[in-house]
């Protein structure tokens, strides 16, 4: 920015990084498409848009451009809560960029209709000719060390390692022969499908690996509910979590990033090496360990394979790692993938096939979608749209950074603007009851001056104390399995003086989990 | 504080040099403010010493890293800072040049004692007392300690600014300190002299990571120096990458006893460029609070 890049901001709060854009548009929850297809309309009928780019490396263009013809700027303006001049600022400058990015994170995923969302952002660079240039692109800011490498290795229902369908006979006949046993030829359950089956009785087990969802489920008490209904629960883990602590079978893990030898694979498709520099405790063991020993005991043996071992394999079966030995990983501090031999420099960007001469593969298509409000309606009832998200400091449901003392650390509180404040009679620090259609919780009031009157705020971060996820919905996107975290409609009342609920609710998934 | 062999233009007449601390060579991760004055050479055609960490190489220049008015110079700078700072963590670079340059601060006498608590940060401009005959002034003082995790201990201040410009422009971009007073009184400071935990800090360590002197110091490494368990020879580095979010940065792990004493970058790796934020600096604690017997 200091060399005189210009930064937008979409964000219904405020944030650091809004302080520092050039532009703060501060959206209404769920109105992302309103916004992106105004911003794609506008382009249009400014004539702005990449013609040649559109012309020859894409295709359905005239139905995208039918279908934005209703988003309006002043259509915009009303479902966004954005002036109709800043969105008409936006088009033009990044419409007129020589090049520029697209980045996302949670706020556009964490929806309903999580996929259309990015379509509505696929649909913008594809007009512009943002996509497949150095300094372009569409970048979803991944939350996780390894999120974008665990669906890399296929740990996807859909997928196999290197972004391979499963349903294809041809390739899926590739890895059994490598793998030595058949591959089941029909894809899995996404996680929300799992809760789905869980529901209709179909899953009656799971093995958890890493993740907590006990706490970081959408609709809490209804996860818990069904997760209870399970008849055979195995977590793997560093910690023993709320979930854990629901497990028949409970197989303590070594920490996959200092105390196993491995890869991890970053945001940006930079694949880079993570070292053992600790011995875990106790009985702890390397995931690989856990998982070859599993596997003997259900009558395969797989040996003791090293982390190295474990990837060549995988080299032998991805194309887009097979350049990506352990010892350029080393010697270059990381590759980004496609990387398909062992004298290519890796893929810093993506789709420059668009503009090759002629285009290489099919042209990029246009996929209209539109605007649908958050599910979880604002009524007299619900006034108040209940935004999460997470802080600094802190991660997910905090079983990690719990661990230190962070000097910024306040706890959980719902944020608020000092206008709902004011309105509402509660003071900044007074415990309320915040009620949804699905639970209530109490929690203490933070003044946020960076909250637009209407808009609350809570993260995931201390669910021991403040179970923010009894709120939340479990409405979800259909295409990508994703939960509506980002928009719960609630109210906030008043508590009773001596009134409500004890301080700490930590009791309240240990009991379910006893009674289970 | 530089390394004074090392210069930007120059490489005659050089005896084998140690790693230069400002300005690694290749790594332009710091913007060099020139205040150290340790690294000083005589340019031909330049009235004045110059700066080695910032002044840029010329076609056809000459400069003298070895000469007499440097060694001078340097013996100078070097006498200052150590009769007035403590540069016991400064590495031992430093004591090498103090032998080199037969710098001997002690005859600027005993130093005086350390201020009183909040006696530096009181200091206004302009209001210096002259100094004790007899007895070296300081900037010796107490320790700061704010927060659980990282220390201040301005006593071992060079005024070197690299902590400053990490909050600021060279990293961070949070500007939560700066330098406060003129002169002898001179210190890095939050707004107001307020607690960390009270000021504008985001604890991204990033200050930690550039200070040359040991004045910015983790609490885990602070902890086991004042009980005289800090060993770096039973140390090991591992680089790893942070467990947290997406960005992948390079955490080099300090490890001693099979636990964590502290978490830098390297200055030269593309994604971190040495800068980390609190998470992973600080937020490693989890792996070493579980329970040693994990029930299987």
């Amino acid at each position: 920015m200091r060399r005189g890049a210009r930064l937008y901001a979409v964000d219904p709060r405020r944030t650091t990084s809004a302080q520092w854009a050039d532009v703060w548009l501060g959206l209404d929850v769920g109105s992302d498409i309103a916004l992106a297809n105004a911003i794609g309309r506008e382009i249009i009928a400014a004539g702005l848009h990449n013609r040649a780019f559109v012309e020859r490396a894409t295709k359905d263009f005239e139905a995208y451009k039918a279908g934005v013809e209703k988003y309006t700027l002043a259509y915009a303006e009303k479902e966004t809560g954005v002036p109709a001049a800043a969105i008409r600022e936006l088009a033009h400058a990044y419409a007129r960029a020589d090049r520029a990015q697209l980045c996302w994170t949670l706020g556009i995923t964490e929806h309903h209709n999580a996929a259309d969302n990015v379509f509505a952002l696929i649909n913008l660079a594809l007009l512009t000719g943002h996509v497949g240039r150095y300094g372009s692109g569409l970048n979803p800011l991944r939350g996780q060390n390894n999120v974008q490498g665990g669906g890399d290795m296929g740990a996807l229902p859909n997928k196999l390692p290197g972004g391979v369908d499963v349903e294809n006979a041809a390739e899926r006949a590739r890895f059994e022969k490598v793998y030595g046993r058949p591959i089941p030829p029909k894809k899995g359950l996404h996680l929300s499908q799992m809760f789905e089956a869980m529901e209709h009785g179909t899953m009656a087990t799971a093995y958890i690996i890493g993740e907590n969802p006990v706490q970081s489920e959408a609709d809490m008490t209804r996860a818990i509910g069904l997760m209870m209904r399970l008849e055979h629960i195995v977590v793997q883990d560093i910690f023993l979590t709320k979930t854990a602590e629901m497990a028949h079978v409970v197989l303590p893990a070594s920490a996959s990033w200092c105390e196993a030898e491995g890869t991890v694979t970053s945001s940006e498709r930079r694949v880079q090496r993570v070292r053992k520099a600790l011995e875990p405790p106790g009985q702890a063991k390397d995931d690989i360990v856990i998982l070859c020993e599993l596997a003997r005991r259900l009558g395969h043996d797989w040996g003791q394979p090293t982390a190295e071992q474990a990837w060549d394999e995988l080299r032998g079966l991805s194309s887009w790692h097979r350049g990506m030995s352990y010892r350029r990983l080393e010697d270059l501090g990381g590759l980004h993938w496609p990387c398909p031999s062992e004298d290519h420099p890796g893929s810093p960007f993506l789709h420059d096939r668009l503009w090759k001469e002629p285009v290489e593969g099919p042209p990029a298509p246009f996929v209209p979608v539109e605007h649908d409000p958050p599910v979880d309606k604002l009524t007299k009832e619900f006034p108040i749209r209940l935004t999460t998200g997470r802080r600094l400091d802190s991660y997910n449901t905090g079983v990690q950074t719990g661990g230190y003392t962070s000097p910024l650390r306040r706890g959980e509180s719902l944020d608020l603007a000092p206008e709902d404040g004011a309105r509402l009679r509660v003071a900044d620090g007074e415990r309320v009851r915040v009620v949804s259609r699905r639970g209530a919780i109490e929690a203490p009031v933070r003044y946020d001056t960076g909250l637009r009157p209407g808009l609350a705020f809570m993260t995931l971060h201390f669910q021991d104390d403040v179970a923010t996820n009894v709120l939340t919905i479990d409405a979800t996107d259909p295409k990508s399995g994703t939960a509506e975290f980002k928009a719960t409609a609630i109210r906030i009342e008043k508590l009773a003086a001596g009134g409500g609920l004890p301080h700490r609710r930590r009791t309240a998934v240990g009991a379910a989990a006893r009674e289970a | 504080m530089s390394d004074p062999q090392a210069t930007s233009g120059a490489r005659a007449s050089e005896p084998a040099g140690t790693q230069p601390a400002c300005r690694a060579r290749g790594v332009v991760a710091l913007t060099p403010v020139n205040v150290c004055r340790v690294c000083v050479v005589e340019v031909e055609g330049s009235r004045v010493l110059v700066p080695a960490c910032s002044r840029k190489v010329e076609p056809k220049m000459v400069v003298k890293t070895d000469s007499e008015r440097v060694r001078l110079s340097r013996k100078m700078v070097l006498e200052f800072l150590a009769s007035s700072v403590d540069l016991s963590c400064a590495g031992a670079q430093v004591k090498g040049w103090m032998e080199r340059y037969r710098a001997r601060p002690e005859r600027y006498g005993p130093p005086k004692a350390p201020a009183a608590a909040g006696e530096r940060d009181a200091a206004h401009p302009g209001h210096h007392e002259p100094s004790h005959p007899g007895a070296a002034s300081t900037v010796a003082q107490l320790v700061k300690l704010d927060n659980d995790l990282y220390v201040r201990d301005y006593s071992k201040c060079i005024l070197c600014y690299k902590c400053v410009e990490a909050c600021g422009t060279d990293a961070q971009n949070t500007f939560a300190i700066a330098v406060a007073g003129r002169g002898f009184d001179a210190r890095i400071s939050t707004e107001f002299a307020n607690p960390l935990p009270d000021s504008a800090c985001v604890y991204c360590g990033n200050c930690i990571g550039v200070c040359p002197t040991g004045a910015l110091m983790f609490k885990s490494e602070f902890d086991l120096r004042r009980a005289g368990r800090w060993n770096e020879r039973k140390q090991t580095v591992t680089d790893t990458i942070c467990p947290y979010c997406g960005v992948g940065c390079t955490l080099q792990l300090h490890v001693q006893d099979n636990r964590i004493v502290k978490v830098t970058s390297p200055l030269d790796h593309s994604v971190t460029s040495g800068h980390l934020c609190i998470k992973g600096r600080f937020g490693w604690q989890f792996v070493q609070n579980r329970p040693e017997g994990c029930k299987e």
